[in-house]
């Protein structure tokens, strides 16, 4: 299959590997932002190929895993009123809130369903006039423009029954808020390639000049994470900390400028908290007040929210790189897929998830 | 006005509650939709049960309801999937099928045309396999109470004399084969039910296994274990022989068969195939002198042509490998009941 299986060539892989054993001269760190980056790293098995003095840190680029329990609660208190149609992608129906999940709520009677897209979320709102369609609007600067686009859809429609919960969130203030954390051990980072596919990489420029890592913007097949890798290691041993772009054949500096511009129309910037790493300044969307009519979370006052985080779930250190997931003594016992203690856990992109997938067995 | 006097029922093109309260509109329902598509000698009496001749030999019978959404799917639809479906569970069990009994639960509401349609779609697909209907029930539900038509089949077959499979006769050093591309069936259901529109090549594998399973009986082979790779795809069989016998199973994925159109779904869905559903093929556990034997045997005949070896079976701990393309095992997780439609 084209613009796949070069990007899986046993052949190439063994010669980046080759290379990237032949320049490490000492210890290095190197955190894989994306959660999907993640994934691919341990299906493989890159990470039991490399020197042994080269770790891989594993990143908070998991949507589903950094948003707040607060708001998870806000959306399972939303999606179980009667006359509301609960819209999400698949990944977050098992991610637990402090008392139960959407799928034990859609069990329990609401109408909670899940959707490829957030444009089949307006098809519902139009198709079913009488319910209170709302999206659940989880991800990075990948899926933002996509959302953007449902809220102007419904915007040109005047659907007045479509509403989102927006929680999208930012990738470079979570890599700085990471850098300036006090027991920091990332050297270099792999940026997520479809994160900038959207976003180009200006902004991660000033970010390696102010903390003087290399940033290669990388992506998500083996031999891009093996050449990725390749790169960070032949700057970290060279003393230089530039951006680099690994994966060319999607990202463009500038990135993509029709979807920043629906997402400038539709969304503004503002401080967001994120599961594990706190409030970040700027490090989240919101409606523009023009789109407000379309916000959930001013259409369905939840009222009296009580959050209980699990004592014994350690995502946060896992989000921040500071925990490999098979060092949490939850893992495997007090915490599986089927009985989750947190995101990280049961999300597609989560590394808890992608240790108890690929290695459980080998522990 | 009173209600007691009975109302005339208007002809409908619809299926109606009163076409399975037992009256006129049922009998004519099984006469005109049932019986004409599903005809022969044992159903025809329409008795309260059906009386067949001695069997020569042990008798193997399952059940098996089957919900899938949508009713008609690229590849099939529920009716040819009901029969396929079950008499596959008597082809990999060893047994020549012989009959099946039929339940259907009726939504209200059901286009008369489309449970037409889909009866007739069984009927052809019960001849085909050679396997009559001799009995069933039809009950209606109303509307809401079920999604359009569920069908449930139980099949009744003959074990074949001399064969002997089971968990029980794995051995490390067995191979493991599949008869062809894997999730093929599961992936055009969830095209179609979810509107991906991910093309037309994508088509149910939906078939009956007797001719291909037969085959390797046919050839003397030491067939081990058979089973139909369904809910779960490959890797739950995988696992459930894992953990019958306390063996070890290494996957070689490079060598897992995927059709060009399953493998591009797979990759924009993010599934593994090796957890999809299929509804025409079987994994065959063979010893290790049959292996090459039973491959090529699986290949000639046109539901396995593009059969594959794809791994071997290895001595404990109980647990299911897959080496990667760069050559590097992983552990292959269970299903875990995603949240996926409902494909059978």
């Amino acid at each position: 299959m084209k613009h796949v299986d070069e990007y899986r060539d046993p052949h190439l892989a063994r010669a980046l590997l080759d290379r990237i054993h032949r320049s490490v001269t000492r210890p290095w760190t190197v955190m894989e932002v994306c959660g999907g980056q993640t994934h691919t790293l341990l299906r493989a098995g890159i990470d039991q190929l490399l020197p042994a003095g080269l770790r891989l840190v594993h990143g908070p680029g998991c949507p589903v895993c950094v948003t707040p329990l607060e708001l998870i609660d806000r959306a399972l208190a939303i999606a179980a009123r009667p006359g509301v149609t609960f819209c999400s992608f698949g990944d977050m129906l098992r991610v637990p809130g402090s008392a139960t999940d959407l799928l034990h709520v859609r069990a329990a009677g609401g109408d909670v369903r899940t959707v490829y897209s957030p444009l089949d979320a307006v098809a519902l709102a139009r198709e079913y006039p009488d319910r209170e369609v709302v999206f659940f609007a989880v991800g990075f600067e990948t899926t933002a423009p996509a959302t953007a686009l449902a809220v102007r859809q419904a915007a040109a429609l005047g659907l007045g029954n479509f509403s989102l919960l927006a929680a999208h969130v930012l990738v470079p203030p979570a890599m700085a808020a990471i850098l300036a954390s006090p027991g920091n051990r990332v050297q270099a980072f792999l940026a997520a390639g479809h994160v900038c596919a959207v976003t180009g990489y200006e902004d991660y420029v000033a970010l390696a000049e102010r903390h003087r890592v290399p940033i290669v913007v990388t992506g998500f097949e083996p031999v891009d994470l093996l050449e990725g890798i390749a790169l960070a290691v032949a700057q970290l041993e060279a003393g230089r900390h530039a951006v680099e772009n690994q994966y060319a054949r999607a990202v463009r500096r500038d990135g993509n400028r029709a979807a920043q511009d629906v997402v400038a129309e539709v969304y503004e910037v503002c401080d967001r908290p994120w599961r594990g790493l706190g409030i970040l300044p700027r490090s989240g969307l919101r409606l523009r007040p023009t789109y407000a009519a379309f916000d959930a979370e001013k259409r369905f006052a939840v009222e009296a929210i009580l959050t209980a985080e699990s004592a014994e779930c350690r995502a946060g250190e896992v989000l921040l790189g500071l925990l490999r997931p098979d060092e949490c003594a939850a893992f495997g016992t007090a915490c599986t897929p089927e009985h989750p203690l947190g995101a990280p856990m049961v999300s597609s992109e989560g590394a808890c998830a992608a240790y108890w997938r690929y290695r459980r067995g080998g522990r | 006005m009173t209600l007691d006097c009975p109302l005339p029922h208007p002809a409908s093109d619809r299926v109606l509650l009163a076409h399975g309260e037992g009256g006129r509109l049922m009998r004519r329902l099984i006469r005109d939709v049932l019986l004409a598509a599903l005809d022969n000698a044992h159903l025809r009496p329409l008795g309260d049960a059906a009386l067949l001749p001695p069997f020569d030999g042990p008798v193997v019978t399952t059940t098996d309801c089957y919900v899938v959404s949508p009713l008609f799917f690229p590849g099939g639809d529920i009716g040819s999937l009901a029969v396929h479906g079950t008499v596959n569970d008597l082809a990999v069990s060893g047994a020549e099928p012989l009959y099946l009994t039929l339940g259907l639960i009726v939504e209200e509401g059901l286009p008369l045309e489309t449970l037409r349609a889909l009866v007739r779609s069984l009927g052809a697909a019960a001849e085909a396999c050679g396997v009559p209907v001799v009995a069933g029930d039809t009950k209606v539900v109303p509307r809401g109470a079920a999604d359009g038509l569920f069908v449930c089949t139980t099949g009744l077959g003959q074990l074949r004399p001399g064969v002997d499979l089971g968990c029980h006769r794995i051995r490390p050093g067995d191979r493991v084969l599949v008869s062809g591309t894997l999730g093929d069936h599961g992936l055009a259901v969830l095209s179609a039910r979810e509107g991906l529109g991910l093309g037309d090549e994508l088509r149910s594998d939906s078939a009956p296994l007797t001719g291909l399973v037969a085959s390797l009986f046919d050839a003397g082979l030491d067939v081990r274990f058979l089973r139909d790779p369904t809910r779960g795809g490959v890797a739950a069989v995988l696992h459930e022989v894992a953990e019958a016998t306390g063996l070890s199973i290494a996957i070689d994925e490079a060598a897992l068969p995927l059709s060009e159109a399953g493998r591009g779904a797979c990759e924009i869905l993010g599934l593994d195939p090796l957890f999809v559903a299929n509804e025409g093929k079987v994994v065959v556990f063979v010893s290790p002198a049959g292996a090459d034997a039973a491959l090529a045997c699986l290949r000639r005949h046109p539901l396995g042509r593009d059969a594959a070896r794809i791994g071997t079976v290895g001595e404990g701990p109980a647990g299911v490998l897959v080496r990667g393309p760069l050559g590097v095992p992983r552990v292959l997780d269970e299903p875990a009941g995603a949240p996926l439609p409902r494909i059978c």
